[in-house]
């Protein structure tokens, strides 16, 4: 057997409190793509960042090509061939393309920049493994799809031979994944070996030739992705068997709830980010809206919130114009709404978890007396909802903060649903969380519907959107490219329409729902 | 897709303000159209030239310009009609760039100021440029300091105390050595201490770069007025240092306008010239600027590219420090030769400003200090021509440049984008 381009050996790394990573081993060989496979807070990505430098591990030994090896810093790495496309990229966006590229190993022409050879580099770069990008453009101004491959043009600029990818297609629609893994693919012909970091199943049997399965911290398996499915790997990402569908009774549509018309949003940099959408969310159904981000998604929600002013159109909540109302109108109204940046916009990280579950009826009785606030009843009130929505906290007096991502959802989700609601805006409500979270996230928001509440689901995971919609509504440059029942379409068309295809199109060109077999939703 | 077309006829919130915006704006250009005519045309008799003299008043050997001799009340009356017709075009049709516009309607009204103020009279167009050169030197100093800092994602606020103890040490050192440009090299050393203190705090320490600004300013000041009771006013051979010499430089200074304006001044404006461009070379061009602007917009990509971001900012703020130095030194043995308390007077803060005018570019910074040291000569200028020809209280003369600040500051700039991580501390993981 060759000796394998990188191999680690016990690798540690304890944070406090946390043993991110306990006794790591890990092989690469010689242009192979491997996979590293496990939930948030398996240790993946801590163990790349040790590999890259940007950690230092505890304990374990690091050897490239059968040579013991020090990385310090990313500058080591670097050396040593080894290249790194972050989850959140690594780039200036007010810089060229070339700029970022060279950035860190400028070529200079006595003091001046040496732009010039810089771009001939990339134009070799990009014909060689077909990275088309402007190298002259803005980052700013590229799309995501686009960013990704400067990513990995400043990887090869830097002749890595080994690549870390972290999450790569978390951005990107099934047509950009697609793109990108035969851009992988064709780097390893050239002989580059890949590491790729997902907790994606279908992508990791698709592009992988091994994966390692991390678990809280640890190495729980090792297999040829031939000799692996699905069932398999999940449960041994999870620990236990997955129910690999979610499941759904058929719909009981009501009245309208939310009416949209000739909806037109500005987003901060007045942009017309939402250009005109038309739509109803009736009673006991699932309205999913799929896009890919920066489509407007994100305007659109703050909109119906009463986060943003409205440039154009009109809201109508049970057939109330909303349009310029004020969110606690809009709470009023008996709309909730689970933000899409849960520490930003859902919660006050420094205030407990009582507090914030009472943040949106703290000024109404029980909670007030006149000008005071009544915290014996909201800490009563607390400790209910942390056991009703069975959030995991040591006491509703702990700031929310110290909560896991999934435990801080559920705050959201019982401060949110535990009153009388009408209709429910979830923007992104699974993003970051662990199978065992999404999982309740899924039951509780398909309780609300079959309860008869109006859900309006904003997601970029187009297998939570198929999951759960009954209607599917596709977002593409602030426009809906169309509305379209959820059973006639498949995951490809939707997947087409995200990229820009229009409805024909993507029914023609794209197998239909008939080709479709149910995947696990992560 | 279900088609619910609602075309709505009526006009949207925003685009009702819009219009809104537009039509303030109108009628603030009219209201300067009206302003010319009242306060000035009315208040000139027909019969007065105002002569504007464009020679230097020294004999030197140049092209002599033939002084401007404007009829004072036809010109007022065209400028007025001018801004009026701006006005009108900006009600009815809009402009595009309305910043611009704005721009053009101050101009016009400074302009009708001038002529107005000059009624019957002569006053030193040159004069009042070569001032403001002079005037401009200190701020754009303070301007290309902040470029240098924030631009790696420092903010200098610090700029006002380190030219006060450039000031200072500027006059000292010339005046225990004799050597003028060893009080220039004592400026520019104590200024990059200062700028060390700062980047100590900022990036070592993490304390608020705003605070450990201010703590730097508030320090400087006590420790600059302490010394000169204590020393520099009892004992007069510390505080004598002299003024540097203007020096035409041959050639450029001969040429008319621009030559005696720029090219006949001294070593401290002189160094400013090369600083702006040498910085702006610098910024766009060098490997040191790349990482710069890199380090200043998104730190944690730098350093995963395995550059030094704690260096990189310790570099600027150090430099950015001497260069603000150098700018103290111009209070004392570039102009004065002595140094009093406080005597820099907020410019370390106006030159703050002119970075923001000019977007963190050494020559945007250095375009908007010439605003700023214009308003300045004006008020100097006019403070010379006297009461009975501008009944205005000099007090409020010399408020000038600081209106002129907050004014450029609240309207005329508009929207700027800062370098994304300025002012952030950055923490490694």
């Amino acid at each position: 057997m060759t000796t394998p381009v990188l191999e680690l050996r016990g690798i540690t790394k304890r944070f406090p409190g946390v043993l991110a990573n306990d006794h790591i081993d890990l092989t690469l060989e010689e242009q192979e793509i491997h996979a590293l496979l496990g939930e948030n807070g398996a240790g993946k990505s801590t163990l790349m960042n040790i590999l890259y430098g940007l950690y230092s591990p505890d304990e374990g030994e690091i050897y490239i090509r059968g040579k013991r090896v020090e990385i310090q810093g990313p500058t080591d790495a670097i050396r040593q061939g080894i290249g790194m496309v972050h989850q959140h990229f690594m780039l200036v966006p007010v810089l060229t393309v070339t700029e970022n590229v060279m950035l860190g190993e400028e070529v200079t022409r006595g003091l001046a920049l040496d732009r010039k050879s810089v771009v001939r580099r990339i134009k070799e770069i990009s014909d060689l493994h077909g990275l088309e990008v402007d190298p002259h453009a803005k980052v700013a101004d590229l799309p995501v799809g686009v960013r990704q491959r400067v990513e990995i043009i400043k990887v090869l600029y830097r002749d890595a031979n080994i690549l870390i990818l972290d999450e790569p297609t978390a951005v990107l629609t099934p047509q950009e994944a697609d793109a990108l893994f035969e851009i992988l693919q064709s780097l390893r012909e050239k002989g580059v070996s890949i590491i790729f970091i997902s907790h994606k199943l279908r992508e990791v049997l698709a592009l992988a030739d091994r994966v390692t399965v991390l678990r809280r911290g640890r190495v729980v398996g090792e297999t040829r992705t031939q000799d692996a499915d699905q069932a398999k790997l999940a449960e041994m990402m999870v620990g236990r068997a997955v129910k690999l569908t979610v499941e759904k009774k058929p719909p009981q549509v009501g009245e309208p709830v939310l009416t949209v018309r000739g909806l037109k949003v500005l987003d901060d940099r007045l942009q017309m980010t939402v250009n005109g959408v038309d739509f109803e969310v009736r009673e006991g159904e699932v309205l999913g809206i799929a896009g890919v981000q920066g489509n407007g998604q994100t305007e659109l929600v703050e909109a119906l919130t009463g986060l943003r002013s409205v440039y154009e159109g009109q809201v109508l909540i049970d057939g109330k114009d909303l349009t310029a109302a004020s969110p606690r109108d809009v709470t009023e109204a008996g709309v909730a709404h689970v933000p899409e940046d849960r520490q930003e916009d859902g919660l006050v990280l420094s205030f407990t978890v009582a507090e914030n579950l009472v943040l949106n009826t703290y000024y109404r009785p029980p909670f007030a007396k006149g000008m005071s606030i009544n915290y014996p009843i909201i800490y009563e009130t607390g400790e209910k909802l942390i056991k009703e929505f069975d959030v995991r906290t040591p006491s509703s007096r702990v700031p929310v903060g110290n909560l896991s991502g999934g435990n801080q959802q559920k705050v959201i989700v019982a401060r949110e649903f535990s009153r009388p609601i009408r209709l429910l805006i979830a923007s992104q409500p699974t993003r970051g969380l662990d199978v065992g979270s999404i999982e309740y996230i899924h039951r509780r928001l398909l309780e609300k519907r079959d309860d008869g509440v109006a859900v309006l689901l904003v997601s970029a995971e187009l297998d939570e959107i198929m999951g759960l919609s009954d209607r599917i509504a596709v977002m593409y440059r602030g426009k809906f490219t169309a509305v379209v029942d959820a059973n006639d379409v498949s995951k490809e068309q939707v997947g087409l329409m995200m990229a820009g295809s229009s409805l024909e199109e993507a029914l023609t060109q794209a197998p239909g729902p008939e080709a479709y077999e149910p995947e696990i939703v992560t | 897709m279900t088609a619910i077309t609602a075309t709505s006829s009526t006009i949207s919130l925003a685009e009702q303000k819009e219009r809104r915006r537009a039509m303030i704006y109108g009628l603030f250009f009219l209201g300067v159209a009206a302003a010319i005519f009242f306060l000035f045309v009315l208040n000139t008799n027909a019969e007065l030239v105002s002569t504007f003299k464009l020679n230097p008043a020294t004999k030197q050997k140049i092209v002599e310009i033939p002084p401007l001799k404007l009829p004072s009340r036809t010109t007022l009356i065209i400028l007025g009609l001018l801004v009026a017709a701006l006005g009108v075009y900006q009600m009815v049709r809009r402009f595009e760039r309305v910043n611009l516009a704005l721009g053009v309607v101050l101009l016009f009204f400074v302009a009708a100021f001038l002529v107005w103020a000059t009624r019957g009279k002569s006053i030193s167009l040159l004069g009042i440029f070569t001032f403001t050169v002079a005037a401009a030197t200190p701020i754009g100093f303070a301007a290309l300091s902040g470029v240098m800092c924030e631009r790696s994602g420092v903010i200098n606020i610090a700029i006002e105390g380190q030219m006060l103890a450039g000031a200072m040490l500027a006059v000292v050192g010339s005046s225990l050595t004799g050597n003028k440009y060893i009080g220039l090299a004592a400026a520019m050393l104590v200024g990059g201490v200062l700028g060390l203190v700062l980047a100590v705090l900022a990036i070592r320490f993490l304390v608020d770069q705003i605070i450990a600004g201010v703590a730097i300013n508030i320090f400087s000041i006590g420790i600059t007025s302490f010394i000169s009771q204590r020393y520099l006013q009892p004992i007069p051979e510390l505080n004598s240092g002299g003024v540097l010499p203007k020096i035409a430089i041959p050639g450029l200074s001969q040429i008319p306008l621009i030559g005696p304006v720029f090219f006949n001044q001294n070593m401290v404006v002189y160094l400013l010239f090369a600083s702006v461009i040498l910085i702006h070379f610098m910024l766009w061009y060098t490997r040191w600027g790349l990482r710069t602007r890199a380090v200043g917009e998104h730190p944690r990509a730098a350093d995963t590219l395995g550059i030094n971001v704690f260096k990189v900012r310790y570099i600027n703020v150090i430099i950015g420090g001497m260069v603000a130095g150098v700018g103290g030194s111009y209070f004392t043995i570039g102009s004065v030769g002595r140094f009093d308390e406080l005597l820099t007077a907020g410019k370390g803060f106006i030159g703050l400003a002119a970075m923001i005018f000019g977007r963190w570019t050494p020559l945007g910074a250095y375009a908007a200090s010439l605003i700023f040291g214009f308003s300045d000569a004006l008020q100097a200028k006019l403070q010379v021509l006297g009461q009975a020809q501008v009944p205005i209280p000099s007090e409020f003369l010399l408020i000038t440049p600081y209106v002129v600040t907050m004014i450029v500051l609240a309207g005329v700039v508009g929207r700027t984008i800062p370098p994304a991580a300025d002012g952030q501390p950055y923490v490694k993981e």
